[in-house]
């Protein structure tokens, strides 16, 4: 790949503006949180994030933001996520990894359906701030 | 521990980011033998107190997690350069800010890869914590050299919103053709036994 400039990244953008899709996803609104924390990278917190960018890209999905919070106080199950999409419950899930991702995109984002073998429980209150963290 | 040197510099560059900061820089030099990051920041700096302590895997100021007994970022970053023969320095003054600067010995067989320079700079310019935060990206080896730099402040004005999954993969791109333009210059390293 030719070495981008700031001109090319403005015109890339401009072209995917012009090229909205029909998305799977059509008006929902949603956020994926990823925990980076110390223990969330020690475990491949980034593969994750990485592979979010990738499989959102793949489904065509634009409209689920991605962003990143420290330690949720489970370190045991980290990778961690969150998922919090409309007419779903949020859902942290744990043991993430590359496969899991592509899951959870397909079954909880685009058919609303929760991906069991990962849920996770929610973290202990005196980790979690007040607003979970979010 | 971590499994790659992009993960320490993820790492480390996130406790700029929660020290109050507004200017963080990101120094990355690659040699044909070392691999240093260089981290400064103009945050809340840390006493003589605090520095002397924060090597130790069991100490942490209990600020961001008030039940915890451990911090563990910098004495992962500071046990595996013990063990591979790079060097570390930190230095921080109240107010001022701090910088830390770690240099890896990419011939030990013990030091971890490299790993995933654009992913890791997309994670950390999309960090909420961020806030002007600039990256050099420098390689000198035998085959030439060659660098690029980044400014969070201009990937913002170009892409607007930096938590839009397809602003991200736009990112992604862009981070990932900076670094392709290195590859040239990479070299494959000789372990030393």
């Amino acid at each position: 790949m030719a070495k981008m400039t700031l001109a090319d990244l403005r015109a890339l953008r401009d072209a995917k503006k012009v090229d909205i899709k029909k998305r799977a996803t059509e008006g929902k609104e949603g956020r994926v949180i990823i925990g980076m924390g110390t223990c969330g990278i020690a475990s491949g917190a980034k593969v994750v994030l990485d592979e979010f960018l990738t499989q959102l890209d793949k489904y065509g999905i634009t409209n689920i933001s991605v962003t990143q919070t420290g330690c949720m106080g489970l370190c045991s199950v980290e990778p961690t996520i969150e998922v919090i999409v409309p007419d779903m419950p949020d859902i942290i899930y744990g043991n993430v990894d590359k496969a899991t991702v592509e899951t959870i995109v397909k079954e909880h984002i685009i058919g609303n359906k929760l991906v069991n073998d990962h849920i996770i429980d929610r973290p202990a209150s005196d980790i979690m701030s007040d607003d979970g963290d979010k | 521990m971590h499994r790659y040197l992009t993960d320490y510099i993820l790492d480390i560059t996130q406790n700029s980011f929660e020290a109050s900061s507004t200017n963080v820089v990101l120094k990355i030099d690659e040699e044909d033998r070392y691999f240093s990051f260089f981290i400064s920041d103009d945050g809340s700096g840390m006493s003589q107190e605090v520095l002397s302590k924060v090597l130790d895997p069991y100490y942490t100021n209990g600020i961001k997690h008030k039940s915890r007994k451990v911090g563990l970022g910098l004495s992962f970053l500071v046990q595996t350069i013990k063990d591979t023969g790079g060097t570390f320095d930190i230095k921080s003054k109240i107010g001022e800010g701090t910088v830390v600067m770690s240099s890896f010995d990419l011939c030990n067989i013990d030091t971890p890869p490299i790993g995933d320079i654009p992913t890791t700079l997309l994670a950390l310019i999309s960090s909420p914590q961020a806030k002007n935060f600039s990256i050099e990206r420098n390689i000198k080896t035998k085959l030439g050299n060659s660098s690029y730099q980044l400014a969070r402040s201009e990937l913002i004005d170009v892409l607007g919103d930096l938590n839009n999954s397809s602003s991200l993969f736009m990112l992604r791109e862009y981070l990932r053709s900076q670094e392709d333009s290195l590859v040239e210059y990479y070299v494959d390293r000789k372990l030393i036994y």
